[in-house]
């Protein structure tokens, strides 16, 4: 439970932030006549004789002329900025029916863009008691630098057998500041059991240190709450081999007994995975995954005649387009 | 500053063999004396030198064709836009005082234009789509037409897209109309660039998606149980901010060929000399994202021109071209031999090459790569603080105050603002300052004219360069060119100082249109005029402008995905009568 109130404070911190990065409407372009200007600190290179440079002096080649005192420059007037009219000025010449179409691209070119990604994080198989299992945990997006489309998915099951269950989100991001987005949605289970909707909100970004970050909160079509942090750091052993450690936990305000999920602390994984990038875009990987599941979802799964969790050894292939 | 090889040389090595880049791949597995010895037979440069003056166009007619071609570079045919059919585009050759009509063809499906980089004319023949002109549409001609009023080393490339990217630039030399002040008995053009067989819009995109995409010489732990780098403590501080000193080039040779005049460093073009000759070299880095360190082994350089104008003579050894700079320097080879051209990427990941020789044929040792540059505090714009005092995680809530700088927009464009930022003209460019040989340096430079207006500014602003090297957004005072409401006002004669404070831990080249700056760097009536200045990292340049040209005008950041980012805009120059109080 602590860590969902954790997860509360932080959207709402999150929230805190992204009122801050509104506009300043009041500020201009730092045309300011007041704003102050930081003089040109004299160097010592400033009195140089340049046909008798320091170094040839130093080594008695030649003796520098004495040269004048430099200059201080002129003092700066406080005249006020005149008042921006609109750029088009260009229009007096070729006419405004001409610039609009160029005058629309040249924002497109520069700074207004948009872009897309795919980015399969995890695609792997895995030996688990004597059974072969995947997983996937993927996202995409499209979208512009402050407000995306995305799209995440994560998903397991095992070969030959029946899929355990995955989720796919569909969520509005936006950028609240230079490392974090937070991101509102929604979230649908699919597989086996029932297949709940959720609302979802949350954060991701990177933290101090370089570590990807992630908490999510999710709210399901019948009132249950539940919450997930995690995140990774990629350690760089050479410039192509990365050691990633990973970790997430979940949490359940709520006993949700169809679900085989229990109030509290629900599971936690932590992961190592080794991956080699052939390009940037494309790197197998070798790791172990660690999960277990704790209080009362761990009773649950027990009665059921279910293991609690383990280690694995994982094989895949981390990829983004 | 500290220094470092690159960490996986052998892995980078392999993969540049594969891709058969082999200089590359000889340099940065360091300490080549020769590249004949140390290369395979069949990765024997390709040529035994090309000695080839590109061609060039004159007259008060000219006329030009924008295409798409094939080059081929280093033995390796790729997809190009040119000029005329070349790559640089046509040396266009002027006088001042002439007059000229360029005829430019847009072969291509697609919209193009052509900036005359530093040339004085009227605005609406400034070539920048969407502020000075429409554009010249697909398969349609447009006539430039304007006087020549300035002599000089210039360059010319496309505003449009990023065709630039793709081959659609060249140079461009203006004798003066009486005699030159520059007495030189032979001269060659030397046109830096950079070049991919990555598609611009494809190269912007892996961008955006990881910053640091190209950077192959990050820190790693290999590298720091080795005992390179950073120590641990200044690891973990800079961890805190989320900033990478190796975060130098954005885009390297990990991806990027470096062409003089566009040929590759086993091309190896060739400028000839007669040993004793006064040779003048007409150096144009115009580079996508390249800032070059260049040096020619044995011989000293001696600066006479900084963008066009004319500068009282500064003999150095090594000069650091920002993207868009020019400079004339003159040699004097006396000797009977060859001489290497190199000009590194400022990140040491790979380096153009040429030589100069009194014979077609004649190579000499290319030097290796240096280690490359970490970024330091100062880089971070903490050059004003007291280091001793200031270390570790004490500085980490300063590094974006916007108190510091009340013009900038809190937005996720902005990653950092510098703290206690310094001017840095009087220092080497990044990576230079233990080169061991002298650098040029902004404060070197004196005009040799005195400048037409030494008025006393009538007002001051500030403009800051801002940026997120993690969501690759870039802008001045935190807006994006499709951000900005409105463009940023002179009156016509208006005397203006700016500052320019870089907010951010990389070099940016900071171009305006239609001017000449005078850059406050002590040198009273004699300061050095500029059309384009480097602000290094965490630094900031100050210079004076006489906004005598009506008009609007481009202000941007030359680095060309930086510029596609948004850090633009529009600069206006109203008539008296019409500007407003």
């Amino acid at each position: 439970m602590r860590g969902t109130f954790a997860l509360v404070a932080l959207a709402a911190f999150a929230f805190a932030q992204a009122a801050a990065a509104q506009d300043h409407p009041h500020e201009g372009h730092g045309i300011e006549a007041a704003a102050p200007t930081p003089a040109p600190t004299p160097g010592p290179q400033m009195a140089v004789d340049p046909d008798c440079p320091p170094e040839h002096a130093a080594m008695g080649h030649c003796v520098p002329k004495a040269m004048p005192a430099e200059p201080e420059p002129p003092a700066a007037g406080e005249v006020s900025a005149p008042a921006a009219p609109r750029a088009n000025y260009a229009d007096r010449i070729w006419g405004a029916e001409a610039m609009a179409a160029s005058r629309a691209e040249l924002k497109k070119h520069h700074g207004g863009g948009s872009s897309s990604q795919v980015m399969v994080d995890i695609a792997e198989v895995a030996l688990r008691s004597g059974r072969e299992t995947y997983r996937w945990d993927a996202e995409g997006w499209f979208g512009g630098d402050v407000d995306r489309l995305v799209v995440k998915t994560e998903g397991e099951g095992a070969f030959g057998d029946a899929f355990e269950g995955g989720e796919v989100q569909a969520l509005y991001s936006r950028a609240i500041d230079p490392y974090f987005n937070l991101q509102a949605g929604l979230r649908q289970d699919i597989g086996p059991g029932p297949s709940r909707s959720f609302v979802s909100l949350g954060i991701e970004g990177l933290a101090p240190y370089w570590f990807d970050v992630e908490g999510q909160l999710f709210l399901s079509d019948r009132g249950d709450l539940l919450a997930r942090l995690g995140g990774y750091y990629d350690l760089r052993i050479t410039q192509r081999l990365v050691l990633q450690p990973r970790a997430e936990v979940n949490l359940a305000a709520q006993n949700m007994a169809p679900e085989g999920i229990g109030s509290g602390l629900v599971d936690a994984e932590l992961g190592l995975r080794l991956r080699y990038e052939v390009v940037r875009e494309v790197a197998p990987y070798l790791g172990i995954s660690w999960e277990r599941q704790f209080g009362r979802t761990a009773r649950l799964t027990r009665a059921r005649g279910d293991g609690t969790g383990g280690f694995t050894f994982v094989a895949g292939l981390r990829t983004w387009f | 500053m500290k220094s470092s090889e690159c960490e996986d040389s052998d892995l980078h090595q392999n993969a540049m063999v594969d891709r058969r880049n082999v200089l590359r791949g000889a340099v940065l597995a360091g300490g080549v004396a020769s590249l004949a010895a140390w290369m395979p037979a069949w990765a024997q440069p390709v040529s035994a030198g090309i000695v080839r003056a590109l061609p060039t166009v004159s007259g008060e007619d000219i006329h030009l064709r924008i295409a798409h071609q094939t080059i081929m570079v280093d033995g390796r045919q790729t997809h190009a836009i040119g000029v005329n059919g070349t790559v640089p585009a046509p040396l266009i050759r002027l006088r001042e005082g002439q007059t000229v009509r360029l005829h430019v063809e847009n072969a291509l499906d697609e919209d193009s234009s052509i900036h005359w980089h530093g040339l004085l004319l009227p605005f609406q023949m400034d070539g920048v789509p969407g502020v000075s002109f429409p554009g010249i549409s697909p398969h349609s001609t447009f006539t430039y037409e304007f006087p020549v009023v300035q002599s000089g080393t210039y360059w010319y490339h496309s505003h449009s897209g990023l065709q630039e990217q793709m081959g659609h630039y060249g140079p461009i030399v203006i004798d003066p109309a009486g005699e030159d002040p520059i007495q030189s008995d032979r001269e060659h053009v030397i046109v830096l660039s950079d070049h991919s067989p990555l598609h611009p819009h494809a190269i912007f995109r892996k961008l955006k998606l990881q910053g640091g995409y190209f950077n192959f010489q990050k820190q790693t732990l290999a590298g720091q149980l080795a005992g390179r780098d950073q120590s641990g403590k200044e690891r973990r501080a800079w961890g805190a901010m989320r900033m990478d000193p190796t975060d130098v080039a954005d885009v390297t040779g990990s991806t990027y060929t470096y062409l003089v005049n566009g040929h590759g460093p086993r091309d190896n073009w060739i400028a000839l000399f007669e040993p004793g000759e006064r040779v003048r070299l007409r150096i144009i880095n115009a580079s996508a994202m390249t800032t070059f360190n260049l040096r020619i082994s044995g011989l000293k350089l001696t600066v006479v021109q900084a963008d066009g104008m004319a500068v009282r003579p500064v003999p150095v050894d090594e000069i650091q071209i920002a993207i868009a700079e020019t400079y004339d320097v003159v040699v004097e080879p006396r000797d009977d031999r060859a001489y290497t051209l190199v000009a590194e990427s400022v990140d040491r990941s790979g380096m153009a090459r040429a030589t100069l020789a009194p014979r077609a044929g004649m190579t000499a040792d290319v030097p290796p790569l240096r280690p490359r540059p970490l970024a330091d505090m100062k880089d971070m714009g903490m050059g004003a603080m007291d280091h001793g005092a200031h270390g570790g995680a004490g500085m980490v809530h300063k590094m974006r105050d916007f108190s510091a700088a009340p013009e900038v927009r809190k937005s996720p464009t902005v990653q950092t603002i510098s703290p206690m930022p310094v001017d840095r003209t009087g220092e080497p460019g990044q990576g230079l300052e233990d080169a061991g040989h002298r650098v040029l340096l902004y404060r070197d430079l004196i005009a040799l004219d005195r400048n037409p207006d030494a008025r006393a500014p009538d007002r001051t602003m500030r403009i800051h360069l801002t940026g997120n090297m993690e969501r690759y957004m870039w802008a001045f005072d935190g807006r994006k060119l499709n951000e900005v409401k409105a463009p940023i006002p002179f009156r016509k004669d208006e005397r203006v100082r700016i500052t320019l404070v870089n907010d951010t831990m990389m070099g940016h080249p900071i171009h305006l249109h239609g001017h000449f700056f005078e850059l406050v760097t002590g040198h009273g009536d004699h300061a050095p005029r500029k059309h384009t200045v480097q602000v290094q990292p965490g630094g900031t340049v100050t210079f004076d402008v006489t906004t005598d040209a009506v008009g609007d005008w481009a202000f941007h950041c030359h680095m060309l995905y930086h510029m596609h980012a948004g850090m633009m805009q529009v600069v206006t120059v109203r008539p008296r009568d019409e500007a407003g109080a």
